[in-house]
């Protein structure tokens, strides 16, 4: 009865993000005056979950480094030790390192053990350096931080032959808690070489044996330089579990008290005369096999599926909404049991019901499909979370004071936006660390409180989410972007604009406003890159700014990448989507209205504006097109990503939501076409993707 | 006992052989006759109008929705090369589905004049296809079987729906 222990992999990785995101939370929100106990519980629980979490499953770094960090937790929690930014500050770190480590580990690829043991040193000298500042704490307890007990003890043995001596008895339920001893003897096996003996003269006869029980128990010896905490870190989660005697071979005895006040041994599961003569070198795996049902061979988990790691990525879902969706799916068997009743034997007369059945069955489709979609729908504090961290570090890196407000996280939106919106708020949001707030002295001589205010809020309007990065800092200065476009040859000397448009300069690829670039923001991705990217999403982005006051940046999205309004646009007899949102207006245009450049690129005059046309039956050589002149078709004016131009189509057929279908699924990608849906009457059209038309028509 | 041993012996020989046969779907292309791997047809439907995609290769025929997917149709005549037919309510389309390198089905239906029969061939039968130089293409013929005395070709599924080496060759 094996158990493959790479399907609980993604779990383990799941719960330590989630308990990693809770220490840094619990972290950050430390007051270090005056310190909540149930703070330091809660990241000390955390961190205890992910050390016996990653010892199970044999990740021993990533146990080995969070037992540094829950001694030093431990201590803060009992009191034992103040807590201090220092500490706070590299607890922090090492929650950063965790999270590499167990990224690495999750991408199966090496653990960077340099940076790894660089942490762990910080953390041992925060433990030992404040241990030694408050000598009253060490001599309070006698089992003080169990590096030093080791320590000692590891001095002793480098005289002789070094090791450990374990008696170990499970009590009988001690697989019914979970732990597999065979697991625990390979952990030890890795730590040294180690013999084992088993005895099972507690083992009933065949009747009574009950194989959910364990009946056996161990005499255990492990050669090598092994600190006494290691030992006990693999024996932790058992330790009331059994009888356990763990003893030094070069001191017999001395230290056992101090690891067994728990559990005393008794003298008969702790065979201790017979063990002494008694090292006949079997290895563990050899043992196994008269274990109990849960022995399983050791190596099959190192072998554990490669793949498996990468690739699904899996969602967490309130458990409400499916319920929600059970019910519905309920409603919708029951109507389609009625449907089918009348169907069977339909007379005229039964015409009401069939209309009311098809009217319900509409409703509960629609229904169906929004708590759907609902499913796909996280609360944006999946985003806003990661911020209080980074503003924290920022300000104390820039020295400035800015306290970060967060409203309407619990605003929902759909998984794949959240996931993409990430990067460019964390843009956004340095940028207004960097940029917008002043250094608390300009802010006291400019009247202004010390501490600089960064509101991060989301809030629905319409179909869309709204999210805005606000501040009160000093704002955008107009005519120093001005003078900086013109400066870098971005806009003519002469060049009208408008304070919304002078503000756009800033999303211009190029253009930068900062004096100087930081390491904070001016670095990789632009201003430019963010709008590319919120663009692509099917979104856009404003700013609002007044010099002296702050700016706000507000960035409006669809709620769904999955539906979307479209205008559905005929050419010839084909059948084409626009995005609703990419349309400015449509219109008939004359003669007079059309120009040609160099008589053969043919543009439009659109009030001040003169626009390319685009037409639709050329490049997508549609052969039945009606309209050939430009004055019988309709000019649907589009806006892709800042390029205008007037799409010439036959006809304007309806407005409607399309869910969009992936070409590239089963076929490829098609340029000037963004995906596919499927029409009312079943048949196919395309999304056109108003960018890729405009290069199309370029070419 | 005796005669359990001789069936055992038989059904032995029977499995032998049933292990060696593979069968395939044959269909026609004008005089020609194909055949793809059974394993590979997901269904058999018949012609309906497609929804054309712009700048395509003409035996790209255009997308269907199946059942909610998109999946792309093409002709095989005009893929090789044979020539157009008039499409009418009796052309068939096979559905073929493979799996791309990533691990991912692909869907993709093929335009066919008719479906004959389902063939059991003989793997150690089965020829490599013929050599004809530049002259004639064969990269999508896996080998040539004999059914009845007639030649089938037996088409390599991935090979046809590949439709990186189709873009290949739009660039070219």
């Amino acid at each position: 009865m094996s158990i493959d222990m790479a399907q609980f992999h993604q779990v383990f990785f799941e719960e330590s993000f989630e308990g990693l995101d809770i220490m840094e939370t619990g972290l950050l929100n430390l007051d270090l005056g005056d310190v909540d106990d149930e703070d330091i519980n809660t990241i000390f629980r955390a961190a205890h979950s992910i050390k016996g979490g990653s010892g199970t499953f044999g990740f021993s770094a990533v146990s080995d480094f969070t037992h540094v960090m829950e001694t030093l937790l431990d201590e803060m929690r009992d009191g034992r030790r103040q807590v201090t930014q220092p500490a706070v500050d590299v607890l922090l770190a090492s929650v950063d390192c965790l999270k590499e480590m167990l990224t690495a580990i999750q991408d199966e690829q090496e653990v960077d053990v340099a940076s790894v043991s660089e942490y762990k040193k910080a953390l041992e000298v925060e433990l030992n350096g404040a241990s030694v500042e408050t000598p009253e704490a060490v001599s309070t307890e006698p089992a003080e931080t169990v590096d030093e007990s080791s320590s000692t003890v590891q001095s002793v043995d480098e005289e002789g032959e070094t090791g450990w001596r374990i008696a170990f008895s499970p009590h009988a339920d001690l697989l019914k808690t979970g732990n597999d001893p065979v697991r625990m003897f390979r952990e030890l096996a890795v730590l040294g070489e180690l013999t084992a003996k088993v005895d099972f003269q507690g083992v009933p006869d065949f009747y009574d044996l009950d194989p959910e029980e364990c009946h056996l128990s161990w005499d255990l010896t492990i050669f090598g330089d092994i600190p006494a905490s290691e030992i006990d870190d693999i024996f932790d989660w058992v330790e009331d579990d059994c009888d356990l005697a763990i003893q030094s071979l070069k001191e017999p005895g001395d230290i056992e008290n101090q690891f067994t006040s728990s559990a005393p041994s008794t003298p008969k599961d702790a065979p201790s005369e017979a063990s002494i003569e008694n090292t006949s070198e079997k290895k563990v795996e050899s043992i196994a096999p008269p274990a109990p049902v849960k022995a399983k061979p050791a190596t099959a988990k190192k072998e554990a599926p490669k793949a498996a790691a990468k690739g699904s990525s899996s969602i967490r879902v309130d458990t409400g909404k499916i319920d929600t969706l059970i019910n519905m799916v309920g409603e919708l068997v029951i109507t389609q049991s009625m449907l089918s009743l009348v169907g069977e034997h339909f007379e005229l007369n039964k015409l009401d019901q069939l209309k009311n059945g098809l009217s319900q069955l509409e409703r509960h489709t629609r229904s169906l499909q929004e708590s759907v979609m609902n499913i796909r729908m996280l609360p944006i504090s999946f985003v806003f979370s990661r911020f209080p961290r980074l503003v924290h570090d920022l300000s104390t890196k820039l020295d400035k004071k800015i306290e970060l407000v967060l409203v309407g996280e619990n605003t929902e939106v759909d998984k794949t936006v959240v996931e993409l919106l990430s990067d460019p708020l964390v843009h956004l949001v340095r940028n207004s660390l960097d940029h917008g707030i002043e250094m608390p002295a300009d802010r006291v001589a400019a009247g202004k409180p010390e501490t600089g205010t960064i509101t991060l809020e989301a809030y629905h309007r319409g179909g869309n989410i709204v999210i805005e990065v606000k501040d009160d800092g000093k704002g955008l200065n107009k005519d120093m972007l001005r003078t900086k476009a013109i400066e870098k040859g971005l806009i003519d000397e002469d060049t009208i604009l408008s304070d919304k448009q002078t503000y756009e300069l800033i999303f211009m690829a190029g253009f930068s406003t900062a004096e100087q670039l930081s390491d904070i923001s001016g670095r990789g991705v632009g201003m430019d890159v963010v709008r590319r990217n919120i663009q692509s999403l099917g979104g856009n982005i404003e700013i609002i700014s007044e010099l002296g006051k702050g700016s706000t940046i507000a960035i409006h999205l669809p709620l769904t990448l999955a539906i979307l309004d479209g205008q559905s646009i005929a050419v010839g007899d084909e059948r084409f989507i626009i995005p609703l949102g990419a349309i400015i207006e449509s219109i008939n245009i004359d003669e007079s209205m059309i120009n040609r450049v160099a008589g053969r690129g043919e543009t439009f005059r659109l009030r001040d504006e003169y626009l390319p046309i685009v037409r639709m039956h050329e490049i997508f050589d549609v052969k039945t097109a009606q309209a050939k002149k430009l004055t019988e078709g309709l000019i649907v004016v589009v806006d892709g990503q800042g390029m205008r131009c007037g799409l010439f189509i036959d006809d304007l057929l309806g407005q409607q939501q399309v869910v969009i279908k992936s070409l590239e699924a089963n076929y490829r990608k098609v340029e000037g076409v963004s995906g596919a849906t499927i029409l009312g009457d079943g048949s196919v059209a395309l999304i056109l993707d108003i960018p890729g038309l405009v290069r199309l028509s370029n070419q | 006992m005796a005669e359990q041993v001789e069936n055992d012996e038989i059904e032995q020989a029977e499995e032998k052989e049933l292990e060696n046969l593979v069968q395939f779907l044959s269909f026609t292309l004008g005089d020609e006759e194909y055949g793809v791997d059974i394993l590979r047809v997901q269904e058999i439907r018949s012609w309906e109008p497609v929804s054309r995609i712009p700048n395509v290769p003409s035996y790209e025929k255009g997308v269907v929705n199946l059942r909610g997917a998109i999946v792309p149709i093409i002709d095989l005549r005009e893929r090789f090369g044979l020539g157009h037919l008039e499409y009418t309510p009796l052309t068939v389309v096979v559905v073929l589905q493979m799996l791309t390198d990533e691990g991912q089905a692909r869907v993709m239906g093929v335009v066919v004049d008719s479906v004959s029969d389902v063939v059991d061939v003989d793997k150690k039968t089965i020829q490599d296809p013929p050599n004809f130089g530049t002259k004639v293409s064969t990269e999508f013929i896996n080998g040539l079987a004999s059914v009845n005395e007639r030649m089938v070709m037996l088409l390599d599924v991935n090979k046809l729906l590949k439709l990186d080496a189709l873009e290949d060759e739009d660039e070219n």
